[in-house]
């Protein structure tokens, strides 16, 4: 007994019952910057605490001293799993502030980029939850068919991950036939692969223990943490901004809203898979409709805004009009109208909404995102509380956290 | 009884009299304001007898002309059965902003109301755990008043071996 006065432990060490951990802020576990102070008995979570914002880079900031179109590269940055979402939630948002009547041909190509964005993020969440539970050939299979629908966006604008697709009013140019064969291509042979990455989780006896009853939430508590997406469906509601605030025409497609009843990591899996098959038939809605315009309709992919979408080159060199026009809109010198608007689509991982105030100036006057996971990140603790460390980990991938969108 | 704009605003009038104005529907949301007083008082009537149980989305203005009401703090609520929004604005003078918490009828607005704290510097009163939360602890001002301008793109006293351009 004598020997151990000699250990220098901390004042009150040993009539401690629990232990502090730190997980993060750089973990293999965590899948981005997040940290956790949690407090454990054993293995067992008595409570935790998130710290958030290293990777805080003031967007709210930099986009009041830039003009609309220079925004869009913020946005692609928020959740970047699944950019073109943001992009055109922005482009939406400035649409309907400076009433920019869109093309339906537009619209419907929106709706294909949008949902592939959303089958690609879907993915990655889903696949990455089943790394955490010890299956990793999932995540492997399906990078593949992440990869084409990256191809995709490359044909249309250009860049795969941070993709600042398309523009104010519509997109940069018309779709080429490559990108309509990926599209067909990925059509043909994504629902295969997708029947396969279910039978490989969903009926999983190993994978099914480890994500019932984990993590779980019922609606109404869902609803006071401000939970949006598929992981407030997950426990129940079924809201959804493409159904409850259509955008891009979403009104014209037949599509369900899948929803969960227990809120807990199966069911967050459950909804994001069915959703990915929602999402299909949408793409498949939106081509065939896309394919029916004909003659000069079919060569339609932007809207009439000389203010915001940048005229042809060829024009800008033979044309005085769209010179102006270029210049204009290339040094910032468009003024915005007077108000304020609250625009929502339905991200990757729950509702993103953009708050625009201008006061007639040339940039906003303040632009707020609202990133849903910053909101249901703060149901974290209570989810883990009582459940196992591991339990911990999979659980905080299935809520679908993007550091880039958390910290803005 | 489906609720409108119109009768939402009519209801409001009906319970707080003159503490709520400035009534407008600006982009189809019906936008209004009231006393930093009764902000709560306003908030539990919306959510109990309105329907409006989901906070969307709060956040913080400063407009720095305005006297006696620089800072101005808003909620988007949302009624999930009705499918309608409401944008309700809480103005508060920069020496003193002190605005009561909503994370009592909300879990959602506690990081929302810090997150309004890191950057403007709101002070709301009695919420458990007011702290910065996307910026460091040792900042010692609120970064999105309008009084910090960014950096100057220009400026050329930065020693450009420092940054990579040297």
């Amino acid at each position: 007994m004598e020997a151990q006065k000699n250990i220098d432990l901390p004042q009150g060490s040993i009539e401690k019952k629990t232990t502090t951990l730190n997980i993060g802020p750089t973990h293999p576990a965590t899948h981005g910057v997040f940290q956790n102070i949690m407090e454990i008995d054993g293995e067992r979570v008595v409570s935790s605490e998130q710290t958030v914002g290293f990777i805080h880079r003031a967007f709210e900031k930099l986009a009041e001293h830039r003009n609309l179109y220079q925004i869009t590269p913020i946005t692609d940055r928020l959740n970047y799993c699944s950019s073109p979402i943001n992009n055109m939630g922005w482009h939406i948002t400035c649409e309907r502030f400076l009433k920019v009547e869109i093309p339906k041909r537009v619209d419907y190509l929106r709706v294909i980029i949008m949902e592939l964005a959303r089958i690609s993020d879907h993915l990655i969440c889903n696949s990455i939850v089943g790394v955490d539970t010890g299956a990793y050939t999932g995540f492997l299979y399906v990078m593949q068919y992440r990869e084409l629908i990256y191809e995709i966006y490359e044909e249309v604008c250009g860049s795969r991950l941070t993709t600042n697709i398309g523009r104010i009013g519509g997109f940069e140019r018309n779709f080429t036939n490559t990108a309509f064969t990926k599209l067909e291509r990925f059509l043909n042979e994504y629902p295969k692969v997708l029947k396969e990455f279910e039978s490989l989780f969903t009926r999983n006896r190993i994978f099914m223990e480890r994500t019932q009853g984990t993590g779980g939430i019922t609606a109404a508590r869902a609803m006071n943490y401000g939970f949006t997406g598929p992981n407030l469906r997950a426990a129940g509601v079924d809201y959804d901004v493409r159904v409850a605030n259509p955008y891009s025409s979403y009104q014209d497609f037949d599509f369900t809203i899948p929803v969960g009843t227990t809120g807990d990591n199966y069911d967050r899996f459950l909804v994001r898979n069915a959703e990915m098959w929602q999402s299909l038939s949408i793409i498949k809605q939106a081509y065939e409709k896309v394919q029916s315009f004909k003659g000069a309709e079919a060569e339609i992919f932007h809207a009439d805004v000389p203010e915001y979408y940048l005229p042809k080159k060829e024009d800008v060199y033979n044309n005085m009009e769209a010179l102006i026009w270029h210049f204009k809109i290339i040094m910032g010198e468009v003024h915005l109208p007077k108000g304020q608007i609250y625009s929502a689509v339905e991200g990757g991982n729950g509702e993103l909404g953009f708050y625009l105030v201008s006061d007639g100036g040339r940039t906003p006057f303040r632009l707020h995102f609202r990133r849903p996971c910053f909101i249901y990140y703060q149901a974290y603790p209570e989810l883990i509380t009582g459940g196992m460390l591991s339990d911990a980990v999979v659980t905080m991938s299935s809520l679908n956290l993007i550091a880039g969108e958390l910290d803005a | 009884m489906a609720l409108t704009n119109i009768s939402i605003q009519e209801k409001l009038v009906e319970k707080f009299d003159d503490q709520v104005s400035t009534f407008s529907t600006d982009s189809g949301i019906l936008s209004f304001e009231a006393l930093a007083a009764n902000n709560l008082k306003v908030i539990q009537f919306l959510y109990d007898e309105l329907g409006f149980t989901f906070l969307t989305d709060l956040c913080g203005v400063n407009y720095p002309d305005q006297k006696d009401a620089e800072i101005v703090v808003v909620y988007h609520l949302h009624n999930f059965i009705e499918n309608i929004r409401v944008r309700l604005s809480i103005a508060v003078p920069v020496e003193k902003p002190d605005v009561f918490t909503a994370s009592k009828l909300f879990e959602s607005a506690n990081w929302m109301e810090r997150e309004t704290y890191d950057f403007f510097g709101v002070n709301f009163i009695g919420h458990s755990n007011l702290k910065r939360i996307l910026n460091v602890d040792e900042m010692d001002y609120f970064p999105l008043r309008k009084e910090f301008p960014l950096e100057d793109q220009t400026r050329i006293d930065k020693d450009d071996e420092m940054f990579g351009r040297g």
